[in-house]
């Protein structure tokens, strides 16, 4: 596993390229709580790669970090060959990184098209007085351009039936799917994906499965997931990191990570004498 | 029967997304219009004017300006009258100025600087939410008034602390001032209203809008997406500004022709148009127009049955106008908290189905 400078092929065949974003010694304090402490890894351009840990363990952290809520106290995160500086989100957002919440976080008063609408809304350049001339402008050509991509993404996550019902009153299942397709418009490099199967049945995450591997599939979009649900992990995702009290505690395939001892440990627990 | 889908193919984005889907709906929209422009100007006396209609179409401008920043943008304000004072000052010291220079343009100047003294106050924003930031707007609004009072310059050191509007014409015909017809009058503030709603829809349907729905509804999730809280706050504030700065404008110099600051701008002025907004239903334009229409023509309607039908003694029936009305919004509230446009929407959905509802 050492050995990939130049990116990997995975054990079914897909070839994955060079290092598209690395994190470098990062450690996170609130106050006296060390909830990251010293985490480097490396994220891959086209692989799935999965973070996974017991409760507590900084998962939702480190994905915090990534995504620009939280500064590090300490080390750098890498995106692209370049040094990232300190972020607001909504810049992190414009860099290509997309990501979906542990507990939904779509805009209820809008309806599912304008909700993956706003998803496109770094890649839509007109202002506001164009948006106030709208058919003398271009804003409207725009939108419609807009419109015509999103639709792809509707067909492609089948949820044509539902695109103007307000998401307020969408099923937890479908929300998910709707969240999915808002991070999914922005055409993101790295999709964040905070626990996207939590609370669904197995019918919805054989579902939400399937579509993640077709994104990674047909877009070619490097994921990065927390999940609980091992089999899911095991299955879909090319590496994994494996955190225990924000401490990396094993990273690699799979197979290898399930018969780490540490992440065995972690997991069972571990006999104190 | 008529109120239909069916059959109404839409074969381009475009069509898909157009403001009234359905044909019935175009038609009506088309003949509000043909109606207000051609066939109430024709009809419109002193009194219909400054009771009824130019009252509605100033306060239903100010109503779409507060209802892009409180029902659009999810910021609540209370400055709304200090805010109109702003845009009213403002095209005062413009007319006296720059006499030369059309009222038209004077106007959307005003909105202008409102839009400046809007994004000012609309600072605090940034760092407070909710009730908070109502406080904050409302030092604003106390400010502002307190402002226009104090500074003799603002009122071009009239002994009275009052500004009259100077006699102004569009195309030859007065628009403010004494001389000015009902029909001129009434004819400015629509063409002014039409130019408004357009505007206001057009943002709301596109990126703007949702930007501000993003920031109304989940502001985290409007960060992580792409949405700069600042830029999209702020240009809430910006826009509806400018729009309730032209709804002052209009209202000193159009409609009171002479005013006073603290009396025709006061709290109360901040609280109707957020009771106009809250009547007529939160994030619609529609319910901007319907909160307007509700608290102008209401106290009118009921001013005419009390005195006139009834024959009861003015004050009395003054303040009871006021119950009546006060109760009546508690009333609605009660019955629909979105407002009338919700009543309206659910309206149009049982009649798209009517009369065979199952």
């Amino acid at each position: 596993m050492n050995d990939m400078s130049d990116g990997y092929v995975t054990a079914d065949g897909r070839q994955i390229g060079g290092v598209l974003m690395e994190m470098k010694n990062i450690t996170l304090k609130f106050g006296g709580v060390t909830a990251i402490k010293d985490i480097s890894f490396d994220v891959r351009a086209g692989e799935i790669r999965a973070i996974i840990g017991p409760n507590g363990a900084g998962k939702s952290s480190m994905l915090n970090v990534i995504s620009g809520f939280y500064v590090p106290t300490e080390g750098e995160v890498w995106f692209k060959g370049v040094k990232r500086g300190p972020m607001r989100p909504y810049q992190v957002a414009r860099l290509g990184i997309a990501r979906t919440f542990q507990n939904i976080a779509l805009f209820d008063g809008m309806s599912v098209l304008d909700n993956i609408l706003t998803g496109r809304l770094t890649l839509m350049k007109k202002g506001l007085l164009s948006q106030a001339a709208w058919w003398w402008s271009g804003a409207a050509q725009e939108e419609y351009e807009h419109r015509e991509k999103v639709e792809k993404i509707i067909d492609f996550l089948e949820i044509q039936n539902i695109r103007k019902t307000p998401v307020g009153r969408l099923p937890y299942g479908l929300k998910k799917r709707v969240e999915l397709a808002r991070a999914l418009a922005a055409e993101p490099k790295i999709l964040l994906l905070d626990e996207p199967m939590a609370g669904m049945n197995v019918e919805e995450k054989e579902d939400m499965s399937r579509f993640i591997l077709d994104v990674n599939d047909e877009f070619g979009t490097t994921i990065v997931l927390i999940e609980h649900d091992m089999g899911v992990v095991m299955d879909l995702s090319d590496r994994v990191v494996v955190m225990d009290y924000g401490k990396k505690i094993g990273d690699g395939t799979p197979d290898e990570v399930r018969t780490n001892q540490d992440v065995i440990d972690a997991y069972l627990g571990v006999a104190h004498d | 029967m008529f109120y239909r889908e069916a059959g109404d193919f839409k074969t381009s984005y475009g069509e898909d997304s157009q403001t009234f889907p359905i044909k019935f709906d175009r038609l009506r929209y088309f003949a509000v219009l043909a109606i207000a422009f051609g066939v109430v100007p024709l009809f419109i006396n002193d009194y219909w004017a400054n009771a009824v209609a130019v009252p509605f179409l100033i306060y239903a401008i100010a109503a779409i300006g507060l209802n892009i920043l409180v029902g659009y943008a999810g910021q609540v304000s209370l400055g709304t009258g200090g805010f109109m004072a702003v845009g009213a000052y403002a095209v005062y010291k413009l007319m006296t100025a720059f006499p030369e220079v059309s009222i038209f343009i004077h106007v959307i100047l005003a909105g202008g600087i409102t839009a400046a003294v809007g994004v000012l106050f609309g600072l605090p924003s940034l760092r407070i939410k909710g009730f908070y930031l109502a406080v904050a707007t409302l030092a604003a609004q106390f400010f502002l008034v307190w402002l226009f009072n104090k500074v003799p310059w603002f009122y071009n050191y009239s002994a009275s602390g009052q500004i009259n509007a100077p006699d102004r014409t569009i195309f030859g015909v007065f628009v403010t001032g004494a001389q000015t017809s009902a029909m001129a009058k009434y004819l400015f503030c629509l063409v002014m209203l039409t130019l408004v709603a357009l505007v206001a829809r057009n943002l709301t349907r596109g990126t703007v809008g949702r930007k501000w729905m993003a920031i109304r509804d989940m502001d985290i999730a409007a960060e992580i997406i792409g949405v700069n809280p600042l830029t999209t706050k702020l240009s809430a504030f910006a826009v509806s500004s400018f729009f309730i700065g032209i709804a002052g404008a209009l209202f000193f110099a159009v409609y009171l022709g002479a005013a006073e600051v603290g009396e025709a701008f006061g709290i109360q002025k901040s609280f109707l148009i957020l009771f106009m907004v809250i009547i007529g239903g939160l994030g619609s334009i529609f319910g901007s127009f319907a909160g307007a229409a509700f608290l102008v023509l209401l106290p009118v309607f009921l001013k005419n049955v009390l005195v006139g039908t009834l024959g009861w003694p003015t004050d009395l029936a003054a303040h009871i106008e006021l119950m009546i009305v006060g109760g009546l919004i508690v009333v609605f509230l009660i019955a629909e908290p979105h407002g009338l446009a919700q009543l309206w929407r659910v309206a149009k959905e049982k009649l798209r189905l009517w009369p065979f509802p199952h």
